[in-house]
């Protein structure tokens, strides 16, 4: 980062601001680029954590009750063996640190506020004050959610879900989890209106909507669904929190029993209240995990085919009913929950509707290969390798969406394998397609292409040898959450001796991520220098910006767009690619 | 560069920045307070019937329709004051924005007192279920008139400042602190009629 300020610093005289001092520039810096890599950087880090909490589950699940080689000693009351409370705790933190913490933070607190101005000619965020606050809000919840593990009774263990009424009787950890989910809330607040208002505002000269690049439309979208679906669990958390602390009972039926006896509250209340609440959060949610995925996957595609997005318009179409359509699908989650059939019917109809915009963008970008001469470069690795995962996570979900299928499936491995393919082999390595691709912008270098290839092609093998099994399984009715991988169950047996293999791709995982660590911090300093715009690419932030752009600013002067997004080959011209900003 | 429209409006868009953005804010507001609002249904609905109190068997109704003419009027000094800064009389703003502090300061003391009293009679929010949405749902738009003068006290103590130097954004800033207050008057517009007299 501190090359990244000199160069630009010393290559450009006209940056007339005067000069800040460390703290300004680099921990409460206001610039959009800064606070892009902050988030990138503290994301990068809980994802590993989140990671790594997995990999401890998959030894309780692999081996249950043997004592856990190496880290073993750190648990010195259970002897290093994972109790079903500790691991309940790993499950329930492992969901909210990979979700809240990890990659909504670098999907859309990174990518977005990185990219997003450059990519539409601004010189940085409508708010700089408010994106610094999203920042250090995120900061703050990420440090409270840590600091759980330490709190008495330990972490939150109720699952990421948080459903009452366990999550109300909890220990410590659970009220804990509810601030530190405040503050996110309010970090994704300031950032999705700051996103919106950005968007709308400030696009340079000429950048119509339909000029935009799909990676803009993705992150609008996906600012909306932040802005307006995150209230919802912002009071059902603070409902819970009254629970907690105040004694009320809104999710605390009448002669609710405990341990053998009535609990002493005031009751009334409705478990399924939290429920509901919960999912209209979280499945808008899912769709915060997928849509800036499905944005960096176009970009990289469409500069790698060297030929335009096949059906732009239709992508930004169904991107846009998509965000609608998600606000009204939440209740398939709760098929389960004896809601009845009037309702099932309902949700399960809008959710076979919702498949289909996410089909139109799968198919877009598929078609997009069709006849291209396809550069195979690292960020195209990882964005074809998303396009069958992403696929496998969709298709599986149908099952899941009728109520019907979901009977025998809910509750299962099955849905975990499913929702991981959407978000493991899905999102994640659309991040990496975005990390690899971005960071000779952000840097002026590329990364190691032969370290690159060290890390997608093991990657690909072994999140698959995760993930796949758990469909088997999940079929054959493995509950999940089960400390022991199911060996307590008859009918689990069958498919148990999945579990070793299934760990040991875990934490071969693990290892297939050491190159992409060692090219990330290599690269910045000894990467190969490249110039500007080493992709040949005709975005903004590729073609009229410098790398790394200005400090302050980014652009020399304001690029004016004539033309739209992904004009890539244009018959006639002198390049195979036309920048947005530049006549024929 | 320096970011544009922080003033003027975007042509196409006809907004300041600002205004944009505090419209989402209240946006993501009122999706807060509508879940809240729902819970409320859903809890009321599936109480056992019979049980789910009258407010006014809890709650003082003279003392809130007090409160929403001291909310109400607080909104009308709120227009005054930038429309004072709309024709220039920076003193009738200061006048008028002291005026919609003071109303602040007003329902929240009316309101201190109703809490105050619930207390004493020993009525807490884990007493019941309509108390304990009472309490969280004036609680927390009692802590949104807390952060409404806030910011209004800023605009006219050390923010006022700004008014010497950019008059126009100065404007502007009060008129998006208005678009808040007027929120948080509108929320409590809901809640006396749902929780009061409903």
């Amino acid at each position: 980062m501190a090359l990244v300020d000199e160069r630009a610093a010393h290559g450009h005289a006209e940056a007339h601001h005067e000069e800040l001092g460390f703290w300004r520039k680099y921990v409460f810096s206001q610039d959009h680029k800064v606070i892009g890599l902050q988030y990138g950087f503290t994301a990068l880090t809980f994802l590993l954590f989140g990671f790594s909490l997995m990999m401890m589950m998959r030894w309780s699940i692999a081996y249950p009750n043997q004592p856990i080689p190496l880290i073993g000693k750190l648990l010195k009351a259970s002897g290093g063996i994972i109790v079903p409370e500790f691991y309940n705790q790993l499950g329930a933190m492992h969901g909210t640190i990979m979700v809240f913490l990890g990659i909504v933070p670098l999907a859309v607190g990174a990518f977005g506020n990185y990219v997003v101005p450059l990519q539409i000619g601004a010189p940085d965020m409508a708010f700089p004050k408010l994106n610094m606050a999203s920042y250090w809000a995120y900061f703050v919840g990420g440090v409270i959610m840590l600091g759980s593990f330490f709190a008495p009774g330990g972490a939150a263990q109720s699952g990421w879900t948080s459903y009452p009424p366990l999550s109300d009787i909890a220990p410590t950890g659970q009220t804990l989890w509810l601030f530190g989910m405040l503050a996110l809330i309010i970090s994704s607040v300031l950032g999705s209106m700051n996103f919106i208002t950005t968007i709308v505002q400030l696009r340079a000269p000429g950048l119509t909507w339909m000029r935009l690049p799909f990676f803009v439309w993705a992150q609008f979208v996906t600012a909306f669904l932040l802005l307006l679906a995150f209230p919802a669990l912002q009071a059902a958390a603070v409902l819970q929190m009254m629970d907690r602390l105040a004694g009320t009972s809104f999710f605390l039926p009448s002669g609710l029993v405990i341990s053998g006896q009535q609990l002493a509250v005031a009751g009334g209340g409705s478990p399924l209240l939290w429920q509901h609440l919960f999912w209209f959060l979280a499945h808008p949610e899912v769709y915060v995990l997928i849509l800036p995925a499905f944005g960096i996957v176009a970009e990289v595609i469409a500069n790698n085919t060297r030929k335009p997005l096949w059906g732009y318009r239709s992508m930004v179409y169904a991107v846009t009913f998509l965000g609608f359509m998600s606000f009204i699908v939440w209740a398939h989650h709760m098929f389960m929950t004896g809601m009845g059939t009037v309702m099932s019917t309902f949700f399960q109809t809008t959710t076979m509707i919702i498949s289909i915009p996410s089909v139109v963008i799968l198919t877009a970008l598929i078609i997009s290969l069709w006849g291209a001469s396809i550069r195979f470069t690292v960020p195209m690795l990882f964005a074809l390798a998303f396009l069958p995962m992403f696929a496998i996570g969709g298709l599986t979900g149908l099952p899941l969406g009728l109520a019907p299928s979901d009977i025998h499936l809910h509750d299962t491995l099955y849905v975990i394998g499913h929702f991981h393919y959407v978000v493991a082999p899905g999102t994640i390595f659309a991040m990496f397609a975005g990390i690899y691709y971005w960071f000779p912008k952000i840097t002026g270098r590329k990364m190691s292409s032969l370290l690159g290839h060290i890390h997608f092609w093991p990657s690909f093998l072994f999140i698959n040898g995760i993930f796949f099994p758990m469909l088997i399984q999940g079929m054959a009715g493995v509950q999940r959450r089960l400390y022991d991988g199911g060996a307590t169950y008859s009918h689990a047996q069958g498919v148990l001796h999945w579990n070793v293999f299934m760990s040991i791709s875990a934490w071969c995982l693990g290892l297939s991520q050491i190159p992409f660590i060692i090219n990330l911090f290599w690269s910045i300093w000894k990467g190969k220098k490249v110039d500007s715009n080493p992709w040949g690419a005709t975005t903004l932030e590729w073609a009229a910006a410098p790398s790394p752009p200005i400090a302050h600013g980014n652009f020399v002067e304001v690029p004016t767009v004539v033309r739209g997004p992904y004009d890539y080959s244009l018959p006639g011209a002198a390049q195979d690619f036309t920048p947005q900003h530049q006549e024929a | 560069m320096e970011i544009p429209y922080t003033v003027e409006a975007r042509p196409d868009t006809g907004v300041p920045n600002a205004k944009l953005g505090i419209w989402l804010f209240l946006a993501s507001e009122v999706m807060l307070f509508g879940a809240l609002f729902s819970s409320y249904v859903l809890l009321r609905t599936g109480a056992a019937p019979g049980t789910w109190p009258h407010g006014r068997v809890f709650l003082n109704v003279p003392l809130a329709t007090l409160n929403t003419i001291i909310l109400i009027a607080s909104s009308v000094t709120m227009v005054m004051s930038w429309a004072s800064l709309k024709l220039n009389d920076f003193k009738k703003y200061r006048l008028y924005m002291g005026l919609t502090i003071l109303a602040g300061f007003g329902f929240m003391i009316v309101k201190a007192f109703e809490y105050g009293h619930k207390f004493e009679l020993g009525l807490f929010p884990k007493s019941n279920t309509f108390l304990a949405i009472y309490f969280t749902l004036t609680g927390l738009h009692g802590l949104h008139v807390l952060g409404g003068m806030i910011v209004n006290g800023y605009f006219v103590g050390p923010g006022a400042k700004l008014w010497r130097t950019q008059p126009e954004r100065f404007t502007n800033r009060v008129e998006v602190a208005g678009l808040y207050w007027h929120f948080v008057d509108l929320v409590w517009i809901f809640l006396f009629p749902t929780l009061y007299l409903l």
